[in-house]
């Protein structure tokens, strides 16, 4: 790898480069879905090939192959730089990154458990036996399980001096009952929606999600939900669980201080920010009781990595302090107009994209609430749990969530199941409205692997720590 | 390009290392160039070479799938290993048949010799044009122009070998001011088709006539949607419904619907592989060749799409609707067509008293499926109409909307129709006049 990545960047220095780097990927993904109480689906993919992104005339290229070999790695490089020389006859500066960032690092996921030495026979037993749990509810239409374990080796190396080894390991699974009738659909997913619950961890993550345990009991409320009382249409207190929370961090917070789409990068295809540059350290985003930072350093979350892939390590930092928002993602070009050192956010989807400021690990920080205390604290209100739909404008200010499951609030404790709840807002106002936050013993991070940004589209692996909190005057029921 | 012998070359390798009952391989190469450009300069310029290779193996209704992108023999023996030893460690799935059986293919010419020669200082050429009108207007442009080459290559023991090389040019901006913006884009397989200085004369004058936008009560609205936020309607409702999988599960809207009006009278949609004035493509990913399917017809709900699986469950044949394997999402209709009318848009304009331009749609997700009421927001160009006459620039609103009925209340479609890229293949579309159509929220700008 390392002969391949030197002769990439010294063919790049050889066309002009003023900067260069190059990443080798490898990459092995193992999906397993158990439908119906079949395995309706087992693959086992692996790809694996090489990007490099110059800089030549100021200006940015890039190109991409999945063959690993000298020639090509020069070939590619050329047509980079060929790319570059046209990217430079529609500019409006220079290229800036910044000062150096020069690491010659290893790293690996901790992992108790490779999830690629456990028998497949055992994974789809345990998903079959989560089938069949779910199949135990009557009035059950759809049963899903699914697992997925990611092993991922990735060598980056820059005209600057950097070389960083990484390999990197994801462990994820999920159920899902849905129950159908004439007029109905529901679904209800454990322990998270978007199919699974994952995280940078071996098979002990997905052995520790107690799938079967929780099997039935959510197949039996997706029966439920079918005649279950419609979310009423009024203004109310609505408190979140922590898996919707996670959703409403990652599109109200987490995509506006991405500096790149502030700065109007993304701005045909995603959109830009409300949080525009001169809000950086005066706007109050939020109640006093709202405090958020990213975090790429936590053992085991979805988002957590060694080195980003512009070689700046991960690191924590503020986004929300005391309701003022007070940073932003940042990469090395972003950071550099503002002044300040990435905070090493940048991250591709495999050898083939570019990076792009991602979130890693946006947290909700916890407060100091009992759960049982805040509903017995609410009067009148509605508890809302598990993502099922969502939307928000292209500068992340109207958002509009429904749920899996809700449950009405009534004089301090949670009454009647209700269905196809929704809620809807304005994001400081509805961050403004928040009252209450539980304490860290409810806190819990949820991965989500589906973070969609950039042309070609890149999914990115993200995930939010929250935990249930409380907001005001919120609209609810929206129809 | 590997070109058909090539690939032909390497499935038969594949196909001869493999000791299973039945075996698929799907090839895809792809040769992909993106210039994006913001702030008017290029800030992105990539370019994506690749080469897939997907093998199912069969044995005993045991179905295993594993996939490479190394075509050194090593790998692809490696890989027909993989995808048989995961199908051996797997209970039999009673609902799998058979891989499909051979069925003549029909020749569709979809490349286009100039797209797969497109360089990078031409899209730059192209971008340069946009970003000058741009900011000749004092605005700012974004954008992305893509063109791209791929192939397709499906083979199975049973006997199918279909290839199709294939061309795509896409070319999409938004120009913005401080208080507007405004989106156009074009999309052919002939990149000679895409004139960028149209592209950005329309977002341009989108962009300074949408400016100082004011906000608009929240309701029920007669609403002029382009072709725009009509293609998005349809690719989610294609998402939603048209797939026999869906309908089997009963998740569909179609699922028990067949035979009765869903849409009204003016309403036809089909999927059509084999229209050159789509994105055309003459088989699907396990080799079996597009059938057109009329999935509306006069209002009328008609039929969904099949794969071979959701075929055999209903002892019927594949329509030429299978997504690469493993899939259980199951089938989906990929060369989507709504029915043009007879009106110009200057006509459906002049004929609204008050009601709402809707250039396109962002961020719509379903809210309930079954119904389907999809929510979404308007971006990019929403104006207010008053006396047949776009009156003023509107701030952009939310929409909740039950999508059948909207269809059900068109009252005017447009005789021009609009190609653009759906979730996957193309979507061509005319704008629509819909006399109610629901806006639950508003924001700020």
């Amino acid at each position: 790898m390392k002969e391949l990545a030197e002769r990439a960047l010294n063919a790049a220095q050889l066309q002009g480069a003023s900067y260069a780097d190059v990443r080798i990927v490898h990459q092995k993904t193992q999906s397993i879905l158990v439908k119906n109480g079949r395995v309706e689906a087992l693959s086992h993919d692996q790809n694996q090939g090489f990007g490099i992104r110059v800089v030549v005339n100021g200006a940015w290229g890039f190109a991409s192959s999945s063959m690993l070999n000298a020639d090509e790695a020069a070939r590619v490089t050329t047509h980079a730089a060929q790319i570059a020389r046209a990217s430079s006859m529609v500019k409006t500066g220079e290229v800036s990154l910044g000062p150096p960032e020069v690491h010659v690092a290893r790293y690996q996921t901790p992992v108790q458990i490779d999830p690629f030495s456990v028998p497949i026979e055992d994974k789809i037993a345990l998903l079959l036996a989560a089938d069949q749990g779910m199949r135990r509810a009557k009035g059950i239409a759809v049963t899903e399980s699914k697992m997925e374990s990611i092993h991922e080796t990735r060598v980056f190396a820059s005209t600057e001096g950097s070389y960083i080894e990484q390999v990197l390991v994801e462990s994820g699974a999920g159920i899902e009952a849905t129950a159908v009738d004439e007029n109905e659909v529901q679904t209800r997913s454990f322990p998270n929606s978007f199919g699974r619950q994952q995280g940078k961890a071996g098979y002990e993550f997905i052995r520790d999600l107690e799938l079967v345990e929780n099997s039935q009991r959510i197949a039996e409320e997706a029966v439920a939900l079918l005649s279950a009382p419609l979310c009423p249409s009024c203004v109310t207190t609505l408190v979140l669980d922590p898996t919707q929370l996670a959703l409403q961090v990652h599109e109200s917070c987490g995509h506006p201080v991405e500096l790149d789409r502030v700065f109007g990068e993304e701005a045909s295809f995603a959109g830009t920010s409300f949080l525009t540059r001169d809000k950086l350290g005066s706007f109050r985003y939020g109640s006093h009781v709202v405090n958020i930072y990213a975090d790429a350093t936590i053992p085991g979350a979805l988002g957590t990595f060694g080195y980003d892939d512009e070689g700046v390590p991960a690191q924590r930092s503020p986004i929300v302090r005391n309701g003022l928002f007070v940073g932003y993602l940042t990469s090395r070009e972003t950071a550099a107009l503002l002044e300040q050192r990435s905070n090493g956010t940048m991250r591709a989807d495999g050898w083939n994209r570019i990076p792009l400021i991602r979130m890693t690990n946006i947290n909700l920080e916890p407060g100091t609430w009992e759960f049982e205390d805040l509903i017995a604290d609410t009067d009148d209100g509605i508890y809302m749990a598990l993502n099922k739909s969502w939307s928000i404008d292209d500068k992340r200010l109207n958002f509009q969530f429904g749920t899996q499951l809700a449950y009405e609030i009534k004089k301090g404790k949670l009454g009647r199941m209700l269905k196809n709840a929704t809620y809807t807002g304005i994001t400081p106002q509805f961050w403004a409205s928040c009252d209450a936050i539980c304490n860290e013993k409810h806190w819990h991070i949820w991965g989500l692997p589906n973070c969609g940004k950039g042309q070609p589209v890149q999914a990115a692996h993200v995930a939010h720590g929250a935990a249930p909190a409380r907001f005001r005057n919120v609209r609810v029921g929206i129809v | 390009m590997l070109g058909p012998d090539r690939m032909k070359q390497i499935a038969r390798r594949v196909l001869a290392h493999s000791t299973a009952e039945q075996t698929e391989v799907l090839m895809l190469s792809e040769d992909t160039k993106l210039t994006r450009f913001a702030n008017s300069r290029i800030h992105q310029n990539v370019a994506e070479r690749n080469v897939e290779v997907r093998v199912r193996a069969v044995s005993r209704k045991k179905v295993g799938v594993a996939s490479i992108n190394d075509l050194s023999d090593a790998a692809l023996q490696r890989v027909v290993e993989n995808a048989l030893e995961i199908a051996l460690l797997q209970p039999e799935n009673p609902d799998f048949h058979s891989l499909p059986e051979p069925r003549r293919v029909a020749e569709v010419d979809a490349f286009v010799q100039a797209t797969a020669d497109c360089t990078a200082q031409q899209r730059a050429q192209a971008v340069s044009t946009i970003c000058k009108l741009s900011a000749k207007n004092g605005l700012i442009a974004s954008g992305a122009f893509a063109t791209s080459t791929s192939e397709v290559a499906v083979s199975n023991s049973l006997g199918i070998f279909a290839y199709a090389p294939a061309t795509l040019s896409d070319l999409t901006t938004v120009i913005m001011s401080n208080d507007s913006s405004g989106y156009a884009g074009m999309t052919s397989s002939d990149v000679r088709e895409i004139d960028p200085a149209q592209v950005a004369r329309q977002a341009v004058n989108k962009a300074l006539h949408s400016r100082n936008p004011q906000p608009i009560e929240p309701g029920e609205y007669t609403v002029i949607l382009e072709e725009y936020a009509v293609a998005e309607l349809l690719s989610y409702l294609a998402f939603l419904g048209f797939s026999a999988l869906a309908v089997q599960e009963g998740r569909s809207f179609m699922a028990n619907k067949f035979g009765q009006h869903i849409t009204g009278e003016n309403i036809s949609i089909w999927d059509d592989g084999l229209d050159k004035t789509g994105l055309p493509v003459a088989f699907d990913f396990e080799g079996v060749p597009k059938q057109r399917v009329d999935l509306i017809t006069d209002g009328v709900a008609k039929t969904v799409v099949y794969d071979s699986y959701a075929a055999n469950k209903e002892g019927k044949q594949s329509t030429g609707h299978a997504l690469p394997a493993p899939n259980p999402y199951g089938p989906l209709p990929g060369n989507l067509f709504m029915k043009p009318g007879q009106h110009s848009k200057e006509q459906m304009l002049a004929s609204v008293e008050r009601g709402l331009w809707v250039t396109r749609f962002h961020y719509v997700n379903p809210v309930h499926p079954l119904k389907t009421i999809l929510t979404g927001m308007t971006r990019d160009g929403t104006f207010l109409i008053e006396k047949g006459q776009l009156k003023r620039a509107a701030k952009n609103l939310r929409f909740t909307q039950n999508i059948l009925e909207a269809l059900s209340a068109v009252q005017m479609i447009s005789e021009d129709t609009k190609l653009t890229r759906g979730f996957y293949g193309g979507v061509r579309v005319p704008a629509l006049l819909i006399s109610r159509f629901t806006f639950s929220g508003a924001t700020e700008f």
